[in-house]
């Protein structure tokens, strides 16, 4: 409708951390199941742990991390006035999502590779809490790197809207809830890092 | 507040739209088209399921097969069930009574994120598509239950992953309303709109919100699990692959729990808002009920694990089990004896939407007296899954909630189309729904404590006389809800303009015109009272 004149940032922002919040507790129903299983075959999950390449996780982890300095970095850039410079932040973010991504794929095909997918003969060798470690793996990172997917279209979205001229650096609140997404993409990966890959150190 | 009866209607928000004809409605950001938008599917909705209700009742009319096969009845009654359940009950009050009436009692011109409103009449719509689809096609109707309990659902050929996605729709539409309420009621109260001077009805939105925001992410993780294991076999609650069937009924509680109070909390809110109108009095104990809104919202987070002390939760009777709890016997009752205290020595007006809100108040705590015969572990023994059941959540969510929503029909929708009903044919229409109501659901519980089963097609020949009268019964109802219907609809349609306050209410909404302004009000409200203030509203 015409006529919502004025902007309400506070309750745009508002509305984003509850919806943070939504997604947070979606993620803690994983994390309430990892919880209750780890306590359940604490031996099984650290041999299980084990198998999973530290080296790809560790370097996720830092390119999310670097991901999330870009957004931050971005929203000062937009303030300040310099879209160019906000653009060229904002893209690296993106590259750093498809970096994420292509890590994400070479583990999940080697893992795949060893016959150790949900529902494949290999893994109904294992014990059963094993089998729960990886299937809780898969589930987590999966919904994960679906968020990372996600996080980033957003970002791609808010790109188009700074290049129309719609988000200025006075009226950045879209950028902001997009990078607060982020980092909340970026937040539950810290989190998935240690739980899965540094369970036995 | 001069009374000004205008001889034509002025067609308010009607009159303005940003596209032509139907795309107007469907493509609109006004909190009250999109109300209107939901209102009108909750309707077609119910009168199907009231159809079916029908059909499932002529079946039972003899013994033996009458008008259907077992298979057909079975569809019948879980169709049925589905459609009152999900897409009626939950949506009924918050999502279009919400949308109408809360911003404006606010003073607020829209809720704090219209597009995304809209976004979740958008998702409403798919999902209940989707959950209609999955009856029909696939492998057949899913045939777990409502409460999809693994290792069963994970494994049957029939059409649950379809449905486990519309589940997951709904709730994500159930979220954005949620989330959109709360930042509303924050963020776009008028000036003097202060927290102790909220409607009662806004109050229970806003504790209604604050559930559909905590407590639908883990029915959403929990079917997408289920999904996921069942299309690429991560046997997360699988024991043979490790995993443990129990989590799942954890995860489906903590959800379905507070779903109970999805349910009943907004028609408790209506009852609220509506019983101090007619009675011409402040709400009493206007404190105690907002407390006990948001103690039943947040208490009931919390206690979603007794559901599983009892087995044979598989079924739709289970989210009505919870009424038994203490946990909510206690802000109810508390609501319930300010809603007495409310009428007590009042002026009282016995218009229809006080009639309806009464019958919510007796039909719903006879509900809740039979759920104590169900609570109790020794009694339940001899009920349980009988019809005994069956009457007793048609009390509570038919009698509460149902009742509820036609108090609320009957209350604002004058206000939003700007045109009376006849109150004579409402009166009489109530009535007869009370009386069909009380003969149908009544014999059921009788012919439950005998032992008559439910979800069954058959029945055996001694239960004929009593099952006859409940049928008789379901015939009086569906007349007295379609002379509602009828007056009601004809009466928004063609009634009588009434200018803007017909009712005496203090609350804003009351204050601007019939049908209200597309941007409510035209110049931004300041709030100097409280709800219910009639001597200050200039009322009394
Ligand atoms: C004219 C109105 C209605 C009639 C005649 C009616 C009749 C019935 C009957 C006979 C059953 C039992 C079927 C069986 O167990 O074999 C039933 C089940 C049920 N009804 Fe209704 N009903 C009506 C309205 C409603 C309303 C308004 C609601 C919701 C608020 C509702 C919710 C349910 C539910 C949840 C079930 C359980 C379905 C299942 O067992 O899976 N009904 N109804």
């Amino acid at each position: 409708m015409s006529g919502h004149v004025h902007k309400d940032y506070t309750g745009a922002k508002f509305g984003m951390w509850l919806f943070l919040f939504t997604e947070l507790i979606l993620f803690g129903g994983l994390f309430i199941l990892y919880a209750v299983y780890l306590a359940r075959y604490p031996q099984e999950f650290v041999s299980a742990g084990t198998e999973l390449d530290v080296r790809f996780g560790a370097g996720n982890t830092l390119v999310l991390l670097t991901s999330s300095l870009f957004v931050a970095m971005s929203i000062t850039a937009l303030r300040r006035g310099a879209k160019g410079l906000t653009q060229c932040l904002l893209a690296g973010t993106i590259v750093s999502a498809a970096i994420f991504m292509i890590n994400k794929y070479f583990e999940w095909s080697a893992k795949i590779n060893h016959g150790i997918y949900p529902g494949s003969e290999h893994l109904k060798e294992l014990a059963p809490g094993e089998m729960v470690f990886f299937n809780i793996y898969y589930v987590t990172t999966g919904l994960h790197g679906l968020h990372v997917v996600i996080g980033a279209l957003l970002i791609l979205w808010t790109m188009l809207m700074i290049a129309r001229g719609k988000v200025t650096g006075e009226d950045w609140v879209l950028l902001e809830n997009a990078g607060l997404y982020w980092h909340l993409v970026d937040l539950i990966w810290i989190f998935i890092f240690p739980l899965y890959y540094l369970i036995l150190h | 507040m001069s009374e000004t009866t205008p001889t034509a209607v002025d067609r308010g928000f009607f009159g303005e739209a940003n596209y032509p004809g139907i795309l107007g409605w469907i493509f609109s950001t006004d909190h009250k088209r999109i109300g209107l938008l939901y209102f009108w599917c909750i309707v077609v909705f119910f009168s199907v399921g009231v159809l079916l209700g029908l059909l499932i009742r002529l079946e039972l009319f003899a013994p033996g097969e009458t008008i259907m096969t077992a298979q057909t009845y079975n569809a019948a009654f879980t169709l049925h069930g589905v459609i009152m359940i999900f897409l009626f009950i939950i949506p009924g009050i918050p999502a279009a009574f919400g949308n109408l009436i809360m911003p404006i009692q606010l003073g607020a011109r829209d809720v704090a994120f219209p597009k995304l409103n809209l976004m979740s009449w958008w998702l409403y719509v798919i999902g209940a598509a989707l959950a209609l689809t999955s009856l029909f096609t696939g492998g057949g109707p899913p045939d777990t239950g409502w409460t999809f309990y693994v290792p069963f659902s994970a494994q049957t050929s029939t059409n649950v992953s379809l449905a486990a996605v519309a589940v997951f729709i709904l709730g994500f539409s159930s979220i954005l309303t949620g989330l959109n309420f709360v930042t509303t009621i924050h963020r776009l109260r008028a000036e003097g709109m202060t927290w102790m001077r909220i409607p009662l009805f806004t109050w229970s939105l806003y504790a209604t919100a604050w559930i559909q925001i905590l407590a639908t992410p883990v029915i959403g993780i929990t079917v997408a699990l289920l999904f996921v294991e069942r299309i690429v076999g991560t046997g997360l609650f699988d024991p043979t692959q490790g995993g443990d069937p129990i989590m799942f009924q954890h995860l489906f509680w903590i959800y379905s729990h507070p779903a109970v109070y999805i349910m009943i909390l907004p028609g408790m809110g209506v009852v609220s808002d509506i019983i101090p109108v007619f009675a011409r009095k402040p709400a009493f104990g206007y404190k105690a009920i907002v407390v006990s809104s948001l103690a039943i919202a947040f208490a009931g987070s919390l206690v979603w694990a007794h559901h599983m002390y009892t087995s044979g939760m598989s079924d739709m009777a289970v989210l009505v089990f919870s009424f038994l709890t203490f946990i909510v016997a206690i802000p109810s009752a508390i609501k319930v004896f300010n809603w007495l205290a409310t009428l007590y020595q009042g002026s009282i007006l016995l218009d229809p939407p006080l009639l309806y809100a009464l019958s919510f108040i007796l039909l719903f705590t006879i509900g809740g007296l039979t759920g104590l015969v169900l609570g109790a572990a020794a009694t339940d023994v001899h009920v349980h899954d009988t019809y005994f059941v069956v009457g007793h959540f048609h009390f509570v969510m038919f009698g509460g909630t149902g009742m509820a929503f036609f108090a609320a029909m009957h209350y604002w929708l004058p206000k939003i189309y700007g045109r009376m009903y006849d109150k004579v044919v409402a009166t009489v229409a109530w009535g007869v729904i009370l009386i069909g109501f009380c003969v149908l659901y009544i014999s059921m519980k009788v012919v439950g404590m005998q032992g008559m089963p439910r979800r069954y097609y058959d029945y055996i020949p001694e239960f004929t006389g009593i099952n006859q009268l409940a049928t008789v019964g379901s015939w009086i109802l569906a007349f007295g809800l379609l002379l509602m219907f009828v007056n009601l609809f004809r009466g928004i349609f063609k009634g009588e303009p009434f200018g803007s306050n017909p009712w005496g209410g203090a609350t804003l909404e009351w204050q601007v015109p019939s049908p209200p302004p597309t941007e409510n009000f035209d110049d931004d409200p300041v709030v100097t009272h409280g709800p219910y203030d009639y001597k200050k509203a200039g009322i009394l």
